[in-house]
């Protein structure tokens, strides 16, 4: 073996950026093939995404909770542990924030319910995770069966409390109470109207700057801890921390518990920053597409960032699309999410050998 | 009573055909090393094509070779992202499942200008039931009367399809050649290599087969238990037919009563609805259609026996060269 390295922008940038193209070529080709011009697709998506000011507000929107979804299976992967059940621990981190607005806010002010409320959405998403951590380190079962029965089990559970417990008086579909004021998240907008700036209005509120904060976090806990440390060491070489006196088991189960609380934190932007009532189906497969932003950005925070970025550029675009084509469903962005899925996750080998190969062979001679 | 009894195994039976189906086309899969949350997607595109090539051709069976042709076609994106790019399982399956939610409904509106459904099917469009010879005339008789009329008679030839498919995939995976090197991969892929046999080429085999089986169970979710194609129709049944292939321990037989048992709960549930039990009072919808979630869980945990899966599975093959 020589010592020859691949370069650092190769393997960071050029074939991850590779892949991409590839899943929006192919995407481009789905459009073909339903009869749309996809530049002029684009150009609607890219209009509806960033072109006006309620767009961009919409984007962030859906960019903060694909941040969340994006940062929980993230880190999971960093210890090489796949956590599918973001949807499952959204959910019921969205149940922890709902019931404490339920219970709070018409005694509490907003600056004690809100920190009240993210602790609560974050524990509960944790604790959604815990069991099948538990399960994976202590009796080996393997999480990502766990996990996906553990979404079921969330929305069965959910349906169950909806309907039977936390049903509003007098409506018929099953929705809490609308809460109180005091439990409303600022919208961004509002925050910067005194300021005599207009943004527009969009469901973008609060949600996003600790979005951001968690980022900042995930940033800090993975690169700059003991902690860290040990959980990127598991990840790679799980005997090699085993001898090093790494508790694994250990590891495992925290790193579940961070990730579920970085899902549960989805439900404080859903519920108390836009829906204001509790509700089912808001987690909307977010929990999934979170899968496809680790994978694109990188399982880095910053990658993440504007992985999550574009597909709620997407998401929002897509609607836009819709609205202007009307023989165009938003599911197309689905598509695009998941060819993103195959061709960055699934399919990421498949020029690396090659472009790998090429640079070895130039750096060699 | 007796006769509540036998239509709720009745809606048993019409409930878990696609379960068997998708879970023996998982046990195919898995047996050979490849691990495959897909089903799920596999079989809502087989149900899509199904639907549409029957609305298009007016023939449930064209359908069917339809179903049968897009399901493979996703085994085999499955499999070449896992056996020749040796990606991730869970992540290829993750993709199959997403892109195939989106597309069913995305050309679904492109073709048929129905919010993503295909047109209601009729007459030849979907598979219609088969009715036993003197099913009418012995109806009448108490106890075999009922079960043979209404229990056994009466189905769609899917459904007899899925059941015997189970002796089918027992005597495949457990008696032949084919079956020995399946489980072989799935077990201990250098062996198998030794003995110079191509591994890539077996797994692509089970795949395959994992795709047609999906893809018959897709054909009769759209055109034999429903008239046409709805947005995520299979909701989450393949997922429920994992969770069967792992409680049933990756074998035919055990597996089938996984099925079963799910299914019952299944129609057991749809039966309760609303109704109050002596002694236990309203038992809630959602305790009974979580029940298979929660016994696969605790199955895995190892409270009650233990699943253990092929050995090399989820492992990318790598060829160890001289």
């Amino acid at each position: 073996m020589n010592q020859a390295k691949v370069p650092a922008w190769v393997s960071v940038g050029l074939i991850p950026l590779l892949n991409i193209l590839l899943a929006f070529l192919v995407s481009g080709l789905v459009f073909l093939a339903i009869g749309e011009d996809p530049i002029e697709a684009a150009g609607y998506l890219i209009y509806g995404a960033f072109g006006y000011d309620e767009g961009i507000g919409y984007t962030l929107y859906y960019a903060t909770n694909l941040i969340f979804t994006g940062l929980a299976v993230s880190i999971a992967f960093k210890a090489g542990l796949f956590n599918i059940g973001g949807e499952g621990q959204a959910y019921i981190g969205g149940l922890g924030v709902g019931l404490l607005c339920l219970w709070f806010d018409s005694s509490l002010p907003l600056i004690v319910i809100a920190p009240l409320a993210i602790i609560g959405g974050a524990l509960f998403g944790a604790a959604w995770a815990y069991i099948p951590a538990y399960l994976q380190a202590r009796r080996g079962s393997h999480i990502v069966i766990t996990t996906i029965m553990f979404n079921f089990i969330a929305s069965s559970l959910m349906v169950y409390l909806m309907v039977n417990w936390l049903k509003a008086e007098g409506v018929m579909s099953p929705i809490s109470r609308t809460f109180e004021e005091s439990a409303w998240l600022p919208y961004m907008h509002d925050l910067f109207s005194p300021f005599g700036l207009d943004i527009g209005d969009s469901p973008l509120n609060m949600a996003f700057i600790l979005a951001l904060l968690c980022c900042v976090l995930y940033w800090g806990l993975v690169w700059h801890t003991r902690w860290g440390y040990q959980l990127r060491t598991v990840g790679t070489n799980p005997t090699a921390a085993k001898y090093a006196g790494i508790d694994n088991a250990k590891v495992t189960i925290w790193v579940m518990l961070i990730s579920g609380g970085f899902a549960g934190l989805v439900g404080v932007n859903e519920i108390m920053g836009v829906n204001h009532n509790l509700l089912l189906n808001f987690t909307a497969g977010y929990g999934f597409a979170g899968i496809a932003v680790a994978l694109m950005g990188r399982n880095h925070p910053v990658g993440i960032i504007l992985a999550a970025m574009l597909f709620g550029a997407l998401y929002q675009g897509g609607a836009e699309l819709a609205f202007e084509i009307p023989t165009i469903t938003p599911e197309i962005v689905v598509v695009i999410q998941g060819l993103v899925i195959l061709f960055s996750g699934a399919l990421e080998n498949m020029f690396k050998g090659k472009i790998e190969g090429f640079f070895l062979r130039r750096a060699a001679a | 009573m007796f006769e509540t009894l036998i239509l709720i195994l009745d809606a048993t039976l019409r409930v878990s055909t696609p379960l068997i189906l998708a879970a023996l086309a998982g046990l195919f899969s898995e047996r050979s090393g490849i691990v495959d949350i897909g089903l799920e997607g596999k079989m809502l595109g087989g149900a899509f094509a199904a639907a549409a090539a029957a609305a298009v051709f007016g023939s449930a069976w064209i359908g069917l070779l339809f179903a049968i042709g897009a399901s493979v076609c996703l085994a085999l994106i499955h499999g070449f992202a896992c056996i020749t790019h040796r990606g991730d399982h869970i992540v290829s399956g993750v993709a199959i499942n997403t892109i195939v939610a989106g597309l069913t409904v995305t050309l679904g509106l492109d073709w048929f200008s129905q919010g993503g459904q295909t047109p209601a099917l009729t007459g030849d469009a979907r598979f219609t039931p088969i009715t036993f010879p003197f099913a009418e005339q012995i109806s009448d008789v108490p106890v075999i009367g009922l079960i043979y009329s209404e229990l056994l008679s009466g189905h769609n030839i899917l459904v007899y399809l899925a059941f015997a498919f189970v002796p089918a995939t027992y005597w495949v995976v457990f008696k032949t050649r084919f079956g020995l090197r399946l489980r072989a991969v799935g077990e201990n892929p250098h062996a198998v290599d030794t003995a110079g046999i191509s591994v890539a080429l077996v797994r692509y085999r089970a795949v395959i087969i994992c795709g047609v089986l999906c893809g018959i169970a897709g054909a009769y979710l759209s055109t034999a238990h429903n008239a046409g194609f709805l947005k995520d129709m299979s909701a989450g049944k393949g997922y429920m037919a994992l969770a069967a292939l792992i409680f049933g321990k990756w074998r035919p037989v055990p597996v089938l009563c996984a099925c079963l048992l799910f299914g019952f709960l299944d129609a057991v549930a749809v039966r309760l609805q609303g109704v109050s039990l002596p002694g236990i009072g309203e038992v809630p919808v959602q305790a009974i259609e979580v029940l298979p979630y929660v016994l696969t869980v605790l199955l895995l945990a190892g409270f009650i026996g233990k699943a253990v899966g092929p050995k090399a599975i989820g492992k990318p093959y790598v060829k160890e060269r001289a």
